[in-house]
């Protein structure tokens, strides 16, 4: 059956507007963001049109490739950590009965309206020497003497968690609230126990949703730009900080733009190759 | 199992909530610092977020920024939902990546995109800029609620209004629109929460001229921390949760997550 | 007011893709009737339909209403009211909201439309109603709605897509009932889709059966079904016996080695006769010459009403030969018996059909 109609020009002049937007303010801003990544720098912050290829050869400089290095790792070991733990909490909350159910979605949107630069503070204090979780533990006398967990690694990794831990959950949420509960339960008349259950008949199942959560928690942290620069010392930086303080701070546009487009360039392969792999796999099976 | 299904629960309650504790015990916290035990409690920082002008500036812009934004957010993606969704184009697979790409990817590039692009414009530093960026990179919110209204929408609903005589015009301003609508209130109300919180990309379109309520925030941070940015947050969550709370009493909150429709009635 | 509404289809052809779904239709159809469209799902049906609506644009063909070419016409200039298979009643809006959409968008004035709403919701039994939410009403009374949102302007041509497919049985049965003497009340032409062949026979004043694309048979009701034109017609209202024969070279009918005569004399050739079950016999005793197969008792069944017997004849399915309790023969499984089948109740159908 003919699902939609033929456009008339009414539809293609409606059209125009949304489409007139997204090319002069998107599609524009970043033809220029390349064309500015050839420009020469100048001193004193500023730059001329030019095609300069210095830009790009600092890129593959080591301190760069270090950091490019640091921050896809990172954002993997994000996209591992939310995924591991958000996706047995999704799927036992939607088994959960009305009240606690919905309580639960109203802390997990409400975690979600935190902005990043709150996070980044409301952890810093709570990995703090002075008023965190390690004086609770010295109060209770499971510790000796309070320590200070960040600035540091596992400091930036929970905060890069948090903030893409309320994400990763939504996006599970409408495939496990439909996974049909019949499935499990036939899996269970049929010996399994409800372990065997999950990692058998659930984790196949919910395969390429797991995929996809994982690599929207990696690009989500990846563009990450306060919780690495709250949380962590100049050695956790990820990439993403680098960039804007180029941009800003040392007013060399041209490295900056050089870097996002390498930082897009690498998201985009990244993304790509875990596809990849998932489909193979997935044939195999 | 049962012992693992309350295991994770808990710990990721206690994750989720330590921040918001936090915040809430810092923003009635007698002194400056954060110290524990606390020593006295205190509302003194809410009423600085309404006496000091700084303060009370940075949120008004954002306000203003937020509520500018989404309405262009939403005036860019209703359109472009609705025409991909009512009408056979050729080119609509390209059509839909565009409107999502811009939230795809991540916002440091984003804003030096932006940033770049206002430059070369001559007219920079200004509040619209931020205004018109983030309306850009937030419209693929609304354009997913949207186009996910769009599909479910029963299709003989046009139809029908069709045989009653009503030209496509008419049935779209009295059936399609009035049914979209509440997708339409939800992409901008994302929009809002988003700009309220966005950071990166008002910095560094407008972030020197502009000083936006995040700027703000992450300059106290930097230069001279206040309990008056908890007070900020515990506001704003809040409001945040009240909103929700009454969504879920009110109207459909689990339906409007995706959740399956047989899970919705039951157990109440 | 002579009537309105007659319908002239001419060679209606619709293709979508690499399947035809309407293989060449031509129709005229009188004003002022109800008439359905039969046949089972995939048949074309709800396509001419919505061909007829101007929801579907002919891939060939002209349609006129009234003898006035609509064929390019767009479905909100066509004077019709159109029932979906999903009622579609606009959730947003309230009962009076509903029925009263096509006059609002008109202009008409607001007291005027209350008037008519209140008209129809009596013409439907819904009184009292106006201000109720879609959701607050029961199967029922959303059906009635659609049907009084339909008539509100007194269109030309009243369109009906399963419109009883989403009720109950018993709620359907009263419903058809309700429909019809709505649709003679009204003297409105009426054009209704179903698959339900005792819909189709309850209600219509004219049967269009459909198969592929294409009309296998049209007439009333009584007609198609003591008349058969095809083996598809015949089995697809009610329940029929298919026997299938031949006419050989010396004029003589065989079926199963045995001589039948039938009516249609001209017959030649293969030859495939219909039978309703409930104009055989069963006869104990000495079989009669013409018009018989002897067979065994597979199977019966006693309803009450009515029995039903199964008996294999050799054939390639078996015979079922009904009837009221009265004309129960005393038979059992495993015993022989013979089925007669009266010459004038056999009809002879076209044998190019699927089996």
């Amino acid at each position: 059956m003919s699902d939609r109609r033929k456009p008339t020009r009414g539809a293609y002049l409606v059209l125009a507007f949304p489409l007139a937007m997204l090319l002069i303010f998107f599609v524009a801003p970043f033809a220029i963001m390349i064309a500015y990544s050839f420009y020469r720098r100048i001193q004193g912050g500023f730059y001329e049109p030019a095609f300069d290829l210095a830009s790009w050869k600092r890129l593959f400089e080591p301190v760069f490739l270090d950091r490019a290095a640091f921050s896809i790792g990172i954002s993997l070991l994000a996209g591992a950590v939310c995924i591991t733990v958000a996706f047995p909490f999704t799927f036992f909350l939607t088994r959960m009965r009305r009240r606690p159910h919905v309580a639960l979605l109203i802390l997990v949107l409400s975690a979600l309206t935190l902005s990043e630069v709150i996070v980044g503070f409301a952890w810093s204090v709570l990995l703090g020497r002075a008023a965190g979780i390690s004086n609770i533990l010295v109060w209770l006398g499971l510790m000796d003497e309070p320590r200070a967990y960040q600035p540091g690694f596992m400091a930036v990794l929970l905060g890069l968690s948090y903030i893409a831990f309320p994400f990763c959950v939504l996006t599970l949420y409408p495939p496990l609230s439909r996974l049909d509960r019949e499935i499990t339960e036939a899996a269970q008349t049929l010996g399994a126990s409800p372990w065997r259950t999950f990692r058998t008949v659930v984790v196949p199942i919910m395969r390429p949703t797991l995929v996809a959560g994982f690599l929207l928690v990696f690009v989500f942290t990846l563009g990450s730009y306060l919780i690495a620069s709250i949380l962590g010392r100049p050695q956790h930086w990820t990439l993403s900080v680098f960039i804007s303080d180029q941009a800003s701070f040392n007013a060399n546009v041209p490295f900056a733009a050089a870097m996002a487009i390498f930082l897009t360039i690498l998201s985009l392969v990244v993304v790509g190759i875990v596809m990849l792999i998932e489909s193979r796999t997935r044939s195999a099976t | 199992m049962r012992v693992l299904r309350w295991t994770i629960t808990a710990v990721v309650i206690l994750f989720l909530v330590a921040p918001l504790l936090v915040v809430a015990i810092v923003s009635i916290n007698q002194n400056r610092y954060m110290d524990f035990p606390p020593d006295g409690f205190s509302f003194h920082w809410y009423a600085e977020l309404l006496n000091d002008p700084g303060w009370r500036n940075a949120i008004t812009r954002s306000l203003v920024i937020a509520a500018g934004s989404s309405a262009i957010a939403v005036l860019i993606a209703t359109p472009l939902a609705f025409v991909l969704r009512a009408y056979d184009i050729r080119l609509a697979p390209v059509f839909y990546a565009l409107g999502i790409l811009p939230f795809m990817l991540p916002p440091v590039i984003s804003a030096i995109g932006a940033q770049v692009f206002w430059l070369s414009t001559g007219y920079f530093q200004r509040i619209e800029n931020i205004i018109i960026s983030h309306g850009i990179f937030f419209s693929t919110l609304p354009l997913v609620t949207i186009s996910l209204a769009m599909d479910q929408m029963d299709r003989s609903l046009g139809e029908a209004s069709q045989t009653l005589g009503a030209n496509p015009r008419t049935t779209f301003r009295t059936i399609t629109l009035p049914l979209l609508l509440p997708s339409i209130i939800t992409g901008y109300a994302a929009a809002f929460v988003l700009s309220l919180n966005e950071y990166i990309i008002a910095f560094l379109v407008a972030g020197f001229a502009v000083e936006t309520l995040p700027i703000k925030v992450f300059n106290s941070l930097r230069y001279g921390f206040t309990p008056t940015i908890a007070a900020v947050a515990v506001v704003f969550i809040l409001i945040a949760a009240t909103v929700f709370t009454m969504f879920a009493i009110f109207g459909s909150l689990l339906r409007f997550l995706g959740a399956d429709p047989g899970v919705i009635d039951h157990d109440r | 007011m002579g009537a309105r509404g007659g319908l002239k289809l001419q060679g209606l052809v619709k293709r979508f893709d690499d399947v035809t779904a309407v293989d060449g239709v031509d129709l005229e159809l009188p004003p002022g009737q109800l008439i359905s469209f039969l046949g089972p799902s995939g048949c074309g049906k709800t396509t001419l339909l919505r061909m007829i609506a101007g929801l579907e644009q002919p891939t060939e063909g002209r349609i006129l209403i009234d003898d006035e070419d609509v064929t390019d016409q767009a479905p909100h200039i066509r004077d019709m009211g159109m029932v979906f298979q999903s009622l579609a009643l606009f959730p947003h809006l309230t009962v009076a909201g509903n029925i009263g959409y096509s006059m609002r968008i008109r202009g008409v004035a607001k007291d005027r439309i209350r008037d008519r709403v209140h008209e129809l919701l009596t013409l439907v039994s819904l009184e009292g109603l106006a201000d109720r939410r879609i959701s607050q009403l029961s199967g029922g009374q959303r059906q009635r709605v659609a049907t009084a949102r339909a008539l509100a302007l007194e269109p030309r041509l009243f369109l009906l897509d399963e419109p009883l497919s989403a009720l109950d049985a018993n709620l359907r049965e009263q419903l058809q009932v309700e429909l019809r003497l709505l649709q003679q009340k009204l003297g409105i032409t009426t054009i209704m889709v179903t698959h339900d062949q005792r819909e189709a026979m309850t209600m219509s004043d004219l049967v269009v059966v459909m198969n592929a694309g294409r009309i296998e048979q049209m007439g009333g009701p009584l007609d198609v079904y003591r008349r058969p034109a095809t083996s598809f017609v015949a089995r697809f209202i009610g329940t029929t016996n298919l026997l299938a024969g031949t006419r050989g070279s010396d004029g003589v009918l065989r079926v199963a080695g045995r001589e039948f005569v039938v009516a249609d004399e001209a017959a030649a050739g293969e030859v495939v006769i219909s039978v309703r079950p409930e104009d055989a016999h069963l006869v104990l005793g000495d079989p009669p010459e013409r018009n018989s197969l002897p067979g065994t008792v597979v199977f019966v069944r006693d309803l009450g009403e009515m029995f039903e017997c199964y008996v294999d004849c050799g054939l390639d399915d078996n015979v079922v030969v009904a009837g009221s309790p009265r004309e129960r023969v005393q038979v059992q499984q495993g015993e022989r018996v013979t089925v007669s089948f009266p010459a004038e109740a056999c009809v002879v159908v076209r044998a190019g059909d699927q089996a």
